[in-house]
């Protein structure tokens, strides 16, 4: 008993620690500053509601009509190349939404090279003949949803390779055609698993100001940043991020209460190959279609123009690539590995004792990623700066030298802020992977005299592997894509690939950030591909 | 086990380079930067002075406001010597914010113009930024331009390009306008604008010179750094985009605010309340603003020097004679929200 209370405490303790950012975000609430607030209201906060509502909404249609059919074909239907397709559609995730922005701005803008060759083959001048406007709301989403796809992906796969075969056996048997049987069967059940890519891809679509700024499209994220940089109110801009977070909340509310008591167990254990239903002819043309065209646009197009500026049009990176490579890596793999271990301790403590506390520390700890990272930076640094504060006056009173900012001003506060950010993450795919054990299990276990420990090491551990090298994976690729948090907090003469991506490309050298910018997608291509093998094993194939 | 030793290792490194950051970046014989400028145009100069003197410069680089606030949280513990930014609004909101703190340099005092620095010695400008009308040559005879302000007539109707109103440049040149003419008619000023755009204001200053070589728009308003930045490009893109297009110097003739010339800038540093290194962050600043250092910005960045006598490139030859406007940058920054709600105003995105 005094265990289970021992992980409740631990838990609590750890999810305060890793909500204070949040909560001292929150606490600008209370903090009364009317005057902005009433400008904004008076001039520019409907837009960015607007603008704000229409593109998570087009963002989450994007990630859907991308993420779940890719999904559904590469698990449940044979076609050829639908092995090589099951991964290769994985790989627009190691792309950085604001990087596919500049990439296609590029090709795609009025001065780039496929309008200038429209206007050279047919004589037309700009304004005489139509063409999509890149920068725009719509461009936004279309750039959004072709890298955030496949966090739907990756889940609503990961939930159909995990559902049991004999569910849908049933369901055929009882006469419904495979397509019935999906339609009613294997999406309801997956619908925790698409829930929660979907929420990610959507909170990631509100944390995003790189891609919105660069097309001028005014989102609440903007006017946070507008209020931040451009008034330099702090407070003002605490309390935009607080309503922020205070919707997205109500979101997860919504959706929490939506399936209330459901449960989603797999009834029966039999993870027997299910019989792929076989597409011919042009049923295979199309889905082939189906997993190439996200993987064309969202990885394939860009890639090949980054290089190309890489190769022959950027000043080359030299030797410093080697610190700014391992810099990123070593950050992302650290980070990885703290965010799966906290994820894996609260989500034991939840499953052990589900009492209120628990729960909604657990919920507050993950709200950081739906925060621009801008804002946990903040967040994380006054908390941090007190407590090195406090340190060094303890110091003077024993007449020793002051140690200095060795919290806020170190890597510290960056390995902090990624936690805060990217915990989420991770809770949700151990919190799903734990999910589906069922208590069942450990009343087997219990009642044969086995320890909770032999619990965890026999029966769990070797059922979640898959889940905790999918949270480690993803935390890696969302950590080396990371940008305004590691910009504010990173200590003295340390760079990423990312900072300096960011740093070319925001003093308008779009070309000379391509170097950077493509290493970023290659060593996150790593990750991704082991998070394809991660999900291969969960059936036999 | 091996994945383990792998972890111990990065986890170790990790420790010590967060500990070497901290501990050598209060060493004696350095100087501790926080700056608002991309490493790219700042790293070289530090570099230079390394080896002159021998002192070693450490550095963070970010955006102004994050760094602002991070001097802010620091408080007294703060590493920071010298707080070096873009914008003259930055610099003001700095010392109001009351992370620096007033150091008389003779040198420079006599030196750099009185409107290029705080009176009291909070900051300095370093370099300084020429934002007039760029046009495209086909399109435009100078002729047809005469002032900011007259971009807001009809006949720039659909013929006018901007960047965002969330860049410092453009808060900045309405804060230096709401001295010249007042609030409301600055803000008229920029309905007019606004209501001549061709498209909605996105992109940076060179997505401006872009459009208006691609026949998007005929006028914009740019950093001439920029353009100098194309002038001086090895890609062929780069250089067709500088060959159609020109610079205006506005506001040079005429009566009254009329004449206040063209809208500038700098990009400057201050010294933080709290810095341990005063006498090394001195020995930079005056670096910084040695006849070497200001050439080299003229000639890799296409920045004006704040410095007089200083050779400037070939590329901000071209871009001829100009007269400047003498406002005194601290107004910049006194002026800069009321610009911003302006702009909210006026509908300038």
């Amino acid at each position: 008993m005094f265990k289970r209370h021992g992980l409740s405490v631990f838990a609590v303790v750890i999810a305060a620690f890793i909500s204070l950012p949040v909560i001292v975000i929150l606490s600008y609430l209370f903090k009364a500053e009317g005057v902005l607030w009433q400008h904004l209201l008076d001039t520019v906060l409907s837009d960015y509601l607007i603008n704000s509502l229409l593109l998570m909404l087009g963002v989450g249609t994007g990630v859907l009509m991308l993420g779940v059919p890719t999904a559904w074909l590469t698990s449940m239907c044979s076609f050829p190349g639908r092995r090589w397709l099951s991964w290769a559609v994985l790989l627009p995730m190691a792309m950085p939404a604001y990087i596919i922005a500049y990439t296609y701005t590029g090709l795609l803008d009025f001065a780039g090279p496929i309008q200038t060759w429209i206007r050279d083959l047919t004589g037309l001048g700009y304004g005489d003949y139509w063409f999509f406007e890149i920068r725009s709301l719509g461009g936004a989403i279309v750039m959004m949803s072709l890298v955030l796809y496949p966090y739907v992906y990756l889940m609503a796969r990961a939930a159909f390779l995990e559902q049991s075969v004999s569910s849908i056996e049933v369901g055929c048997s009882l006469g419904y055609s495979r397509w019935r049987a999906m339609w009613s069967l294997a999406l309801p059940m997956a619908r925790p698993a698409i829930i929660a890519g979907l929420s990610l891809a959507l909170m990631e679509t509100l944390a995003d100001y790189g891609t919105v700024q660069y097309f001028g499209v005014s989102t609440f994220t903007t006017g946070i940043f507008r209020t931040f940089y451009g008034y330099g109110d702090t407070a003002a801009a605490a309390q935009l991020a607080a309503s922020l977070l205070a919707f997205v909340m109500l979101l997860i509310l919504l959706e929490r209460y939506s399936r209330r008591r459901a449960r989603y167990h797999s009834a029966s254990e039999s993870k027997a190959r299910a019989d792929l239903i076989p597409l011919m002819g042009r049923n295979a043309v199309i889905a082939v279609s189906v997993c190439l065209a996200p993987l064309m646009f969202g990885f394939i197009i860009p890639a090949t123009q980054l290089l190309f500026w890489a190769v022959f049009e950027a000043e080359p990176l030299g030797w410093e690539f080697v610190s700014l490579a391992w810099n990123s890596f070593s950050l992302a793999f650290v980070a990885a590995i703290i965010a799966a271990t906290l994820a894996i301790i609260l989500s034991y403590a939840r499953r052990n004792r589900p009492i209120k506390p628990v729960r909604t520390l657990i919920a507050m700890a993950g709200f950081g990623y739906a925060l621009p990272g801008t804002i946990i930076a903040i967040g994380v640094l006054i908390p941090l700066a007190w407590l090195d504060h406090s340190l060094i006056a303890l110091f003077e009173r024993f007449g020793w030298h002051s140690p200095g900012l060795i919290l806020s001003g170190s890597l510290v506060a960056l390995l902090f802020a990624y936690t805060v950010r990217f915990l989420a993450v991770a809770l949700g795919s151990v919190h799903s992977g734990l999910e589906k054990i069922k208590p069942s299990l450990d009343h087997a276990g219990r009642s044969m005299g086995h320890s909770p420990w032999a619990i965890i090491s026999k029966i769990h551990v070797p059922l979640m592997r898959s889940s905790i090298l999918t949270a480690v994976l993803i935390v890696f690729v969302d950590v080396l894509k990371e940008l305004p948090a590691t910009l504010i907090l990173r200590p003295f003469n340390f760079n990423t690939m990312a900072v300096r991506a960011y740093e070319l490309a925001s003093d308008e050298r779009l070309v000379d950030a391509a170097p950077a910018s493509i290493m970023i997608v290659l060593v996150g291509l790593i990750p991704v591909l082991m998070l394809h093998g991660s999900i291969a094993h969960r059936r036999p194939q | 086990m091996r994945s383990f030793n792998v972890f111990n290792s990065l986890v170790v490194t990790a420790i010590t380079a967060s500990i070497l950051a901290v501990t050598s970046a209060q060493a004696s014989g350095v100087v501790n930067v926080y700056s608002a400028r991309k490493e790219a145009l700042i790293k070289p100069l530090l570099d230079q002075f390394s080896d002159t003197t021998g002192i070693k410069v450490n550095l963070i680089t970010g955006k102004a406001d994050a760094l602002l606030k991070r001097l802010q949280v620091e408080g007294s513990a703060t590493p920071a010597d010298l707080f070096i930014t873009v914008d003259a609004g930055r610099l003001h909101r700095a010392k109001e914010a009351g992370v620096l703190k007033p150091v008389s340099m003779p040198l420079l005092e006599e030196t750099i113009p009185k409107e290029l620095r705080d009176d009291a010695g909070y900051w300095y400008g370093l370099t300084l930024r020429a934002r007039p009308i760029i046009y495209a040559k086909d399109r435009v005879t100078p002729s047809d331009l005469s002032t900011y302000e007259a971009l807001a007539e009809a006949q720039w109707s659909g013929r006018l390009c901007l960047r965002s109103s969330q860049s410092v440049y453009n808060q900045s040149l309405v804060a230096a306008t709401i001295d010249a003419l007042g609030a409301s008619n600055t803000q008229s000023w920029m309905e007019g604008m606004v209501k001549n755009l061709a498209k909605a204001p996105s992109g940076g200053d060179t997505d401006q010179l872009k459009a208006l070589a691609a026949g998007v728009c005929d006028v914009t308003i740019v950093n001439t750094y920029y353009l100098g930045r194309m002038i001086n490009s090895s890609k062929q893109a780069d250089q067709n985009v500088a060959s159609k297009v020109a610079v205006f110097w506005p506001n040079q003739t005429g009566s009254g605010a009329l004449s206040r010339g063209a809208h500038f800038n700098v990009s400057g540093a201050g010294f933080t309340k709290y810095g341990k290194h005063l006498k090394q962050a001195q020995a930079l600043l005056e670096y910084l603003a040695s006849e070497s250092a200001q050439a080299w910005y003229a000639e890799i960045n296409n920045e004006y020097p704040v410095v007089e006598g200083v050779e400037i490139s070939s590329a901000l030859k071209s871009f001829g004679a100009y007269k400047m406007d003498s406002i005194d940058l601290e107004i910049l920054g006194q002026n800069n929200r009321q610009a911003a709600q302006l702009m909210d105003r006026a509908g300038w995105r």
